[in-house]
């Protein structure tokens, strides 16, 4: 099966003269859609969330969001989730995309299944989990059969918070790890087979070769993996909805709790917009390392 | 060197070769296990009869299956009509982002103009903001357009979220049409609308194709949104997520399971584009 990475675009010459026109006609329909339903919704966010019900300024959704007693717990989960899930995706997705890579018989096969979780919902993936955490579930299930426990154990009860933390870890890398694999996979079709045989050549062992030879290389991948994977571990919602219910709070359900349960969507707007002005800090802080240790490495 | 330290370094070589290939293989399948045997337990779970959920120890095999839990989801109020609902919802979010992104596509494959990098720029940039900040807003809009608890409100904000990706993933597959083509056909007579009708978007058919079969994933498996612009009108996703406190295990397995059939099918139809579609979109 075909393997291939996103081709790069070639312009011809002739074309490429024509005014611009007809082109940005085309273009037209997209830029009016996307600002009417992106840039206008963001900006009113902001506006509802800066202002009382009777259009003054004031923070006091802001400070009532500070106050709610979930704040704490809530940014806490959330960056517990991201620090947790992270570094067990990009391990595991990495590990798949070099198997995929190495181009060994069957390996089509073996991607198909890698990536049948991109298109499954954090809904349904939370759900998948829940029958196995359960306290009558197959995990259970399946340590009493091997002998390893006598009582079930309550994975998502509220009084082992450190395991329904585990089991939103687990069903979360099980799910998204797939995307973080297609956009390594990408990176490394990209890196010319020269270099993997120059690294055998001079003798270098398999783990050596890839720590070397191919990480440094992978960095832009690693990195689009990375923004993209916390822009969604702050939109962490419906697998936590399934598996803990309330008893574990993140930032994304408490925007959805405040407008569907409060019916107060400008405090939702204020909750939104934490998760916001929080997704750009840290995306601008990835920018600005990866930058930095570009600029560092001799080339 | 003597022909005997030849051949056993030759033979050593070869127990090197075939040790790698099973450590490969080894961890191969470790891997797909990990992501398959979840998605059959669930299937298990799903096809018991309901009382055999509250079972413990559980079967691990088939043992009794029954199609009464699924019977049961599929039969509940408002279950039929969400799948409904989350179909029309999937298909309008086809129709409207391919009629918007595919002329961007197409005019990123074929022209150089000036703005091109910053409207790329943007494109990639909007796919950034959080659902919540664009969902939340729009509800309040929508009170005020009546579009409210309407489908085709939902359509609206889906192909919001699919169009970026649309409008990549169709650039990529016009460039791999080649343009002489379309040029070939300009000379022979037909216009430059009849040229792209008839030559380059027959070629761009599969491509386009999996944009749409994309769209659709998206849509089907959207919750935020659909959960926050819908009270009675829901789509399945909402549906479920609304019913998460007070349904039961069973409800919950047969949805789960429902939602995660056409995730199957659609992987297997687009392997060819994954990488156009979730990869770096460059």
């Amino acid at each position: 099966m075909a393997v291939r990475a996103g081709r790069a675009l070639s312009f011809p010459a002739r074309i490429a003269r024509s005014d611009a026109a007809l082109p940005l006609g085309l273009l037209a329909p997209s830029i009016v859609y996307l600002s009417l339903l992106i840039l206008v919704p963001v900006v009113q966010a902001l506006l509802l969330s800066i202002q009382a019900e009777n259009g003054a300024f004031s923070l006091e959704h802001y400070d009532r969001m500070v106050h709610d007693q979930a704040f704490a717990d809530a940014l806490a989960n959330t960056a517990k989730l991201l620090v947790l899930i992270v570094p067990i995706q990009l391990t595991l997705a990495l590990a798949m995309a070099l198997l995929i890579n190495s181009r060994f018989p069957g390996h089509g096969i073996f991607l198909y299944i890698y990536a049948i979780p991109l298109a499954i919902s954090d809904l349904a993936a939370g759900i998948v989990w829940l029958s196995i955490f359960s306290d009558t579930g197959y995990l259970n299930t399946i340590l009493s059969g091997l002998g390893l426990i006598k009582e079930p154990i309550s994975y998502l009860s509220y009084e082992n918070l450190h395991l329904v933390l585990m089991t939103i870890v687990v069903a979360e890398s099980w799910r998204a790890t797939a995307i973080v694999m297609v956009i390594l996979l990408a990176g490394l079709q990209l890196i010319p087979r020269d270099y993997f045989e120059a690294a055998e050549l001079f003798g270098a062992s398999r783990w050596k070769r890839t720590l070397v030879v191919v990480l440094p290389l992978l960095r832009p991948s690693l990195q689009s993996a990375l923004i993209i994977r916390t822009i969604f571990a702050f939109q962490t919602f419906a697998v936590v909805l399934a598996l803990a219910g309330r008893q574990f709070p993140v930032l994304a359900y408490e925007a959805y709790d405040a407008y569907a349960n409060l019916f107060n969507p400008r405090l939702a707007a204020a909750w939104a917009g934490l998760i916001l002005v929080m997704t750009l800090t840290i995306v601008i802080f990835y920018l600005r390392i990866f930058r930095v240790r570009e600029a560092e490495a001799p080339r | 060197m003597s022909a005997a330290t030849a051949s056993s370094q030759r033979k050593s070589l070869r127990r090197r070769v075939l040790v790698d290939r099973i450590v490969l293989y080894t961890v191969a399948i470790v891997l797909a296990l990990w992501t398959l045997v979840p998605i059959y337990l669930i299937a298990v779970a799903a096809f018991s009869e309901r009382v055999a959920v509250f079972e413990y120890p559980k079967a691990l095999l088939p043992t009794r299956f029954s199609t009464e839990t699924m019977a049961f989801f599929v039969g509940s109020s408002g279950v039929l009509n969400s799948v409904k609902n989350s179909v029309i919802v999937a298909l309008g979010t086809i129709v409207v982002a391919l009629a918007l992104g595919t002329p961007a596509g197409y005019a990123l494959s074929r022209f150089r103009f000036p703005g091109r990098d910053a409207f790329q720029l943007a494109v990639l940039s909007s796919k950034m903001f959080p659902m919540a900040i664009l969902a939340i807003p729009l509800a309040v809009t929508f009170i005020d357009l009546n579009l409210y608890d309407k489908l085709i409100g939902v359509i609206i904000v889906h192909s919001a979220m699919v169009l970026p990706f649309v409008v990549i993933v169709t650039a990529g597959v016009f460039a791999s049409v080649s343009h002489e083509l379309e040029e070939a056909a300009q000379t022979l007579g037909t216009s430059r609308l009849g040229a792209f009708l008839r030559v380059a978007l027959p070629l761009s058919l599969p491509g386009l194709a999996a944009a749409a079969i994309f769209a659709f994933v998206t849509s089907w498996n959207e919750v935020f949104a659909a959960t926050i612009l819908t009270l009675r009108e829901r789509t399945l996703p909402a549906l479920v997520v609304a019913s998460l406190n007070q349904s039961p295990l069973y409800f919950k397995f047969a949805g789960g399971f429902f939602l995660i059939i056409p995730s199957l099918f659609f992987i297997w139809f687009m392997r060819k584009y994954l990488f156009n579609l979730w990869g770096p979109g460059r």
